[in-house]
């Protein structure tokens, strides 16, 4: 078979895209018909920065899940194939024997694998980390920013001090002295794990515990509901089989993080959360001289009411715009590490170590280190685009 | 701030210090088969098991440092170099006394690896402020000068565009276009490897705009937006109504004003450059201090990963102590007392 051109290979990339087009199609028609309903969400859609962000995040996400559930990938992303190595994209497969794909669509690495698939694959790590990790940073920069905000003194004297501490680091230092294989054997990831992981059950615990302590009989079966659920999660996802914490029996064990994804996880956080800190803790003193808190602080709320159902929602606005940016910048970090060769299996398909596997042939072989880099690029560039989009829509009114 | 910096290389340390780590030393010195006792044995003649405080202590040289009796009656210590008998050597050698320790991957004092390699990295980056610094405030200064024009708009998405381009993802993209032999148009060298003897245009470009772009975006918009701000306030509306020319109502009365956030920003980018310079420099093979950390951190060298941790924890202290003085001297409003 003769390679493909350009244009064909374009094609075909089209074609294996189509469940992404068809689910970016509809989100984006629904969006558009109910976008006067929509709050902030809809507004987004009068900007046309905000649109194209918008519209490259949601490609990467869709890519990503539907890359998980197999459907976009022509090859295995760890399957070899003889003959493929470093080979240049549309080359068909030596042999291709029935039922496989009949080309290397962008190309082989120089493990003969398919760049496609692991550019696919890769958007799946992503997809999966960046945004529950930021999730996780903004739980603890609020639970503790708030108080350290709202309270001064003390309290906000040694968190600010904390807070500084890690900010004093370069993150690739603090990466190189947690990531390492002989740290995380002697568990310092899963104790931190299970430090940053409560946050979440003590912020809905307190967010629910204040709106509905006048209710006794709402709050407590709620808490108890809630909690449980959630401390269940909690332990399952701290404990695991053959590290220092081994809480639960398998039995019970709801789920396992496989290889370094969960350290991988616990630095990302770490790494944010003193950022949300100050950020949380800077709108909090500036929101807290407002004469809405003043009056609830009249009307005898408790402090954690004020803070949590009167400040937060106010501080929103921003909140709002850096947690996209702050997504995008986890992709930059997962790719760093994946750079570095730390945490993430070598094999693994996400952007940052492919990366690095293709930047050693740069040289000579343009596609897989290139692939990679633009598709991180694109998705980095859509949540800053989201981002300002976000912005300007959220000052406009 | 020499709390928050006792602190830190405390911090880093006790992270660098812990058993496995120390085993692992202990085994790469010695030999790969190394039984548990002799490991004990090997670690407890270096002085590596006492408690964690005396050690750093020691390494920072407030508390006499360790000796050790061997079987045969020599002393051996930290501060006891070969050829020196132990009476003449001093009692305290820690980094207060300018004993760096040795490192273990190079062969060489840590203090003299890392005051080449320093000075490697002071090159790059110098070039990289050189060309930085300037193009991000031309480029926020013309952006913010009329907020909402066709000019902000497209400097704008350019000053997004490199932010969201990590320093990994712009250089492959740069060398693709620039360095390689198969596609690119071949006017730049992919390594940095000859620049640490000769810097040129040709091999030093690549890694100096590299670094240079991911930070210049994040400085523009912070200009930009300071800029902005500042073209809206009474004074200028003053100043134009007064006839004064636009290129002198930016030159003379906004660009001091817009100016104050931006060089804040400009000193707390340097914790991001160094993250930069890591990557660059492993990407391009320039040997310097970024280099340097992930050698060190990658062979488990633990003397010259502390060094480098304490140099790097020091850079980014100082850089916030200048950018609070410098906020002090820039901005009008707060008198120097």
């Amino acid at each position: 078979m003769e390679p493909l051109n350009w244009f064909e290979i374009i094609t075909r990339v089209f074609i294996q895209f189509i469940p992404v087009w068809v689910a970016l199609v509809v989100v984006f028609t629904l969006s558009m018909v109910y976008k006067r309903r929509l709050g902030l969400y809809g507004k987004l859609f009068d900007s046309t920065i905000g649109m194209i962000g918008f519209a490259l995040v949601m490609f990467w996400v869709f890519t990503g899940i539907f890359g998980a559930m197999d459907l976009i990938i022509t090859h295995d992303p760890l399957s070899q194939v003889s003959g493929m190595k470093n080979k240049a994209p549309g080359t068909p497969l030596a042999g291709a024997e029935e039922g496989y794909y009949p080309y290397y669509l962008f190309g082989g690495d120089n493990l003969a694998r398919d760049v496609f698939s692991r550019m696919v694959k890769g958007a799946w790590v992503v997809v999966q980390i960046a945004p529950m990790a930021t999730v996780f940073a903004f739980m603890v920069g609020i639970t503790l920013g708030l108080p350290a905000g709202y309270y001064g003194g003390k309290l906000d004297t040694f968190l600010s001090f904390l807070a500084n501490l890690i900010l004093a680091f370069p993150v690739i230092l603090l990466f190189y002295l947690l990531v390492t294989p002989e740290i995380v054997d002697t568990g310092i990831p899963n104790y931190m794990a299970m430090v940053l992981f409560i946050f979440p059950i003590i912020f809905v615990g307190v967010l629910l515990n204040s709106r509905y302590r006048t209710q006794p009989k709402v709050r407590t079966p709620m808490l108890i509901v809630v909690l449980g659920i959630m401390g269940w999660l909690y332990l399952s996802l701290i404990s695991q089989p053959g590290t220092a914490l081994k809480l639960l029996p398998d039995a019970v064990d709801l789920f396992n993080l496989q290889g370094g994804i969960l350290v991988v996880f616990v630095s990302v956080v770490f790494v944010n959360s003193p950022t949300v800190f100050r950020i949380v803790r800077g709108l909090t003193m500036d929101i807290k001289t407002r004469d809405y808190v003043a009056a609830a602080q009249t009307r005898g709320e408790r402090p954690w009411y004020i803070m949590l159902w009167e400040i937060l929602p106010n501080a929103r606005g921003p909140l709002i715009v850096d947690f996209c940016l702050r997504i995008g910048y986890t992709t930059i970090l997962l790719g760093t590490l994946g750079f570095f060769g730390l945490g993430l299996p070598p094999e693994s398909p996400d952007w940052g170590t492919t990366i690095n596997d293709g930047r050693r042939l740069l040289q000579v072989y343009l596609h897989p280190a290139i692939v990679p880099a633009v598709a991180l690029l694109s998705m980095v560039l859509g949540l800053n685009l989201l981002a300002d989009g976000l912005r300007e829509e959220s000052l406009r009114d | 701030m020499i709390l928050t910096g006792l602190c830190l290389t405390f911090l880093v340390f006790t992270l660098t210090n812990l058993y496995p780590n120390l085993e692992k030393l202990a085994k790469t010195q010695g030999n790969f088969r190394m039984s548990d006792a002799e490991v004990t044995s090997y670690l407890e003649k270096n002085g590596y098991l006492q408690p964690m405080f005396v050690k750093y202590g020691e390494w920072l040289g407030v508390l006499p440092s360790y000796r050790h009796e061997n079987a045969d009656g020599t002393i051996q210590g930290r501060c006891i170099r070969p050829g020196t008998s132990p009476e003449e050597a001093p009692n305290f050698c820690g980094i207060l006394q300018g004993n760096w320790g040795f490192s273990t991957v190079f062969k060489d004092e840590v203090g003299s690896i890392i005051s080449t390699r320093l000075g490697l990295t002071g090159k790059l980056m110098f070039w990289v402020m050189v060309v930085m610094v300037p193009s991000a405030l031309i480029l926020g200064v013309l952006a913010g000068m009329r907020e909402g024009s066709k000019t902000d708009r497209g400097l704008s998405t350019i000053a997004i565009t490199t932010t969201a381009t990590p320093e990994y993802v712009s250089g492959v993209i740069l060398i693709a276009i620039f360095a390689s032999s198969a596609a690119g148009l071949k006017w730049f060298k992919g390594t940095a490897t000859s620049a640490m003897e000769s810097a040129n245009f040709e091999n030093f470009a690549l890694p100096v705009i590299t670094i240079a772009l991911y930070g210049m975006g994040y400085i523009a918009r912070m200009t930009r937006a300071s800029m902005a701000e500042v073209m809206t306030a009474q004074y200028i509306r003053t100043a134009r109504l007064k006839g004064v020319s636009f290129p002198n109502i930016v030159m003379k009365h906004a660009l001091r004003n817009a100016l104050i956030a931006p060089f804040t920003v400009i000193m707390l980018q340097f914790p991001w450059l160094l993250n930069g310079v890591v990557i660059v420099e492993t990407l391009f093979n320039y040997k310097g201090f970024g280099w340097t950390l992930v050698q060190a951190a990658g062979n488990n060298d633990i003397e010259l990963l502390l060094g480098v941790s304490v140099v790097s924890v020091f850079v980014v202290l100082i850089t916030q102590l200048i950018s609070d003085i410098g906020y002090v001297y820039l901005n009008p409003r707060i008198s120097v007392s």
